[in-house]
C-alpha cells in the first residue's frame, strides 16, 4: 500500500507539473533567479577570496643590504630571519643578480646603460626579500630587523634601508581592507540568500493558493494531509532539481564570457576553467538548495489549505 | 442512520445558521430538505462532512459522533459518504477518469480494479465516451454526472446532494434526479437539499422544510410548500 501511494503521488507530482505548465515555468523562473544569486555568490566569494590571497601574497618587504656587506653577514641574518616563526620564506639576491636584473628592466635605456658600464664598481647592493604569513606580520619583523643586533656588525651597519617603512601605512590599510571585504562579502551573502530564498516562498505559496479549491475537493473526498501534500511537495522538487540544471546551464556562457575578464583581474584565475573543474561540487550545491527550497515551501503552503 | 441532536450552529459573526435542529434519517431512505437561500440546508450537510462543527448538539453516523472523530478517522469517514454539490467540486486538472479514480485510490483501492471500476461507473452515468475529457471539456449536466460517479464509486453507504442541480437547465435536472433515484432504488441513502419545486413534487418523498435554521415541516410524503 505504501508503494502503491508512493508511486501514486511522484506519477500525480509529475502530471501536476506538467499540466499546469504556465505556473510551472513562473515559478522556475523565480527560482533559477535564487539559484542564480547563490551560484553568483559562490563566483564571486572565489574571486574575492583568491584576489584577496594574491594582493596579501604580494605584500612583502625588502631588506637592501649596504654595498660593503660581506656575504656571510647576509646569510647571517637570511637565517635568523627564517628563525620567526611569521616569517613563511625569504629570497636573497646577490649584488651581482641585482645588478643583472636592473640591467635587464633597463635594457631599452640608453642613458642608465651607459651610465651603469661608466662606473668602476657594482652601485647595488644585495637584497633580501622576505614574506610573512599575514601581512599584519610585517611590522614585528621590520623592528626585529631594525634591532641594532641584527642591523649592524660590531657597530657598522650592514642593512642600508628596510622598505617597509614606505609602505606601512599601505600594508596597514590593506591588512584592514581584506578584514572588511571578507566580513562585508559574509553578510551580504546571508543578506542576499535569505531575501531569494524568501521571494521563492512565496512564488511557490501563491502557486498552490491558485489550487486552494482543488486541496478542499480533495480533502471532502477523504484523502489523507499526506496524501493531498504529496503531489505537491513532489512539483517543488522538481521545480527545485529543474532549475538548478537550467541555472547551471546558464553560468556555462556567462563564465565563458567573463574568464579572460577574471584572468586580468587575479592572476591565475579564470572563472570558467573553475567553474568546469567544480562543476559537480556546484551543481549538487544548487541542487540541494533548489530541492529543500522547492520541496520545504511546498510542504509548508499546503498545510494552511489542509484544513478543512 | 444518522442523528441530528440537538444541533445549533452559529457563525462567528453572530448570524444563526441552524437553531436546535433533531431529526433522523434512516437506512435507504431519500430525503429532501427544502428552503430559502440562507436557511440553513448547506450547513446541514456542511456537518455531515465534518466540513462545519455545530456550535451546540452533536451529529452521529450510526453511533458514532462525527464531530468527535479524530482527523485520520475523519478522512475513513468521509470515504463512506458520496458528496454532490451544485458546482460540482471536480479537480480541475483531472480528466473524468482521473477525477473518479483518485476517489478509488484515496480510498486504497488497487489499481486493476480502477481500472475496471471506472469506465463502468461512467458507463452508468452515461459518459463512457467523455472519460479523457477534462471539466471545462464538459457541460454542467455532464461534469455533475462525473461527480455523481465519483460520489458513488466506492459503494458509500449515504449520498449527499448539495443543490446538484442548481446549476442545471430541466432536462439535465431530470436525467440527474433520475440517476439519483436509481441509485436510492439500489439500496443506497440519499440527502438531497434543492429549491427546486419540479424537483421534489416529482419524488414524492420525505422532505423536511427548513426556513430561519429550524425545522418547520417534515412530511413523510411531501410536496415543495414555502
Amino acid at each position: 500500500m505504501l508503494w502503491t501511494n508512493t508511486k501514486r503521488v511522484i506519477r500525480s507530482g509529475f502530471v501536476n507539473f506538467w499540466r499546469n505548465g504556465f505556473v510551472s515555468i513562473a515559478s522556475m523562473l523565480v527560482m533559477i533567479i535564487t539559484l542564480f544569486v547563490l551560484g553568483s555568490i559562490i563566483f564571486t566569494s572565489v574571486i574575492l577570496t583568491t584576489s584577496l590571497e594574491e594582493i596579501k601574497n604580494k605584500v612583502d618587504i625588502n631588506v637592501y643590504f649596504v654595498t660593503t656587506a660581506s656575504e656571510e653577514d647576509i646569510v647571517a641574518i637570511k637565517k635568523s630571519v627564517e628563525t620567526l616563526p611569521e616569517v613563511e620564506r625569504t629570497t636573497y639576491q646577490t649584488r651581482e643578480q641585482v645588478l643583472a636584473e636592473f640591467r635587464k628592466r633597463h635594457e631599452n635605456n640608453q642613458f642608465i646603460i651607459q651610465g651603469l658600464d661608466e662606473l668602476q664598481d657594482n652601485p647595488l647592493g644585495a637584497v633580501l626579500n622576505i614574506k610573512a604569513k599575514e601581512p599584519s606580520q610585517y611590522e614585528g619583523i621590520a623592528q626585529y630587523l631594525e634591532s641594532s643586533a641584527v642591523a649592524q656588525r660590531n657597530g657598522v651597519p650592514v642593512i642600508d634601508k628596510i622598505n617597509y617603512n614606505q609602505n606601512k601605512i599601505a600594508i596597514e590599510k590593506l591588512s584592514r581592507l581584506i578584514d572588511t571585504g571578507q566580513k562585508l562579502g559574509l553578510i551580504l551573502t546571508i543578506i542576499l540568500a535569505t531575501i531569494s530564498v524568501i521571494i521563492t516562498f512565496n512564488t511557490i505559496r501563491l502557486a498552490i493558493y491558485i489550487s486552494r479549491e482543488e486541496i478542499s475537493i480533495m480533502r471532502l473526498v477523504g484523502a489523507s494531509s499526506k496524501y493531498v501534500r504529496g503531489p505537491f511537495v513532489i512539483v517543488g522538487i522538481m521545480y527545485g532539481a529543474l532549475s538548478a540544471l537550467i541555472t547551471m546551464a546558464l553560468f556555462y556562457p556567462i563564465t565563458y564570457s567573463l574568464g579572460r575578464a577574471t584572468q586580468n583581474l587575479v592572476t591565475g584565475l579564470n572563472i570558467n576553467a573553475y567553474y568546469i573543474q567544480n562543476f559537480v561540487q556546484i551543481f549538487l550545491i544548487l541542487l540541494a538548495a533548489g530541492v529543500i527550497v522547492g520541496g520545504v515551501s511546498s510542504y509548508l503552503a499546503v498545510r494552511r489549505y489542509l484544513k478543512v | 442512520m444518522i442523528y441530528f441532536d440537538k444541533v445549533s450552529k452559529i457563525y462567528p459573526d453572530n448570524s444563526v445558521a441552524l437553531d436546535n435542529v433533531s431529526f433522523g434519517v434512516d437506512p435507504n431512505e431519500f430525503v429532501s430538505v427544502v428552503g430559502h437561500s440562507g436557511a440553513g440546508k448547506t450547513t446541514l450537510l456542511k456537518m455531515l462532512l465534518a466540513e462545519e462543527r455545530p456550535t451546540e448538539g452533536a451529529v452521529f453516523f450510526q453511533s458514532t459522533n462525527i464531530h468527535g472523530l479524530r482527523k485520520n478517522e475523519i478522512n475513513d469517514f468521509r470515504r463512506k459518504i458520496g458528496a454532490i454539490f451544485q458546482d460540482f467540486r471536480l479537480l480541475p486538472n483531472k480528466t473524468a477518469y482521473e477525477n473518479i479514480a483518485f476517489a478509488m485510490e484515496v480510498a486504497g483501492k488497487g489499481d486493476e480494479e480502477i481500472e475496471s471500476d471506472v469506465p463502468h461507473v461512467l458507463e452508468l452515468v452515461d459518459l463512457g465516451r467523455k472519460m479523457w475529457s477534462f471539466p471545462h471539456q464538459l457541460s454542467g449536466g455532464e461534469k455533475q454526472r462525473v461527480a455523481i460517479a465519483r460520489a458513488i464509486v466506492n459503494h458509500p453507504d449515504i449520498i449527499i446532494a448539495d443543490e446538484p442541480t442548481g446549476n442545471l437547465d430541466p432536462i439535465n435536472t431530470y436525467e440527474i434526479v433520475q440517476i439519483l433515484k436509481k441509485i436510492n432504488d439500489l439500496g443506497t441513502t440519499i440527502i438531497l437539499t434543492t429549491h427546486n419545486k419540479g424537483v421534489i413534487d416529482s419524488l414524492g418523498r420525505r422532505v423536511i422544510t427548513i426556513e430561519g435554521g429550524k425545522i418547520i415541516r417534515d412530511d413523510k410524503e411531501g410536496r415543495y410548500i414555502l
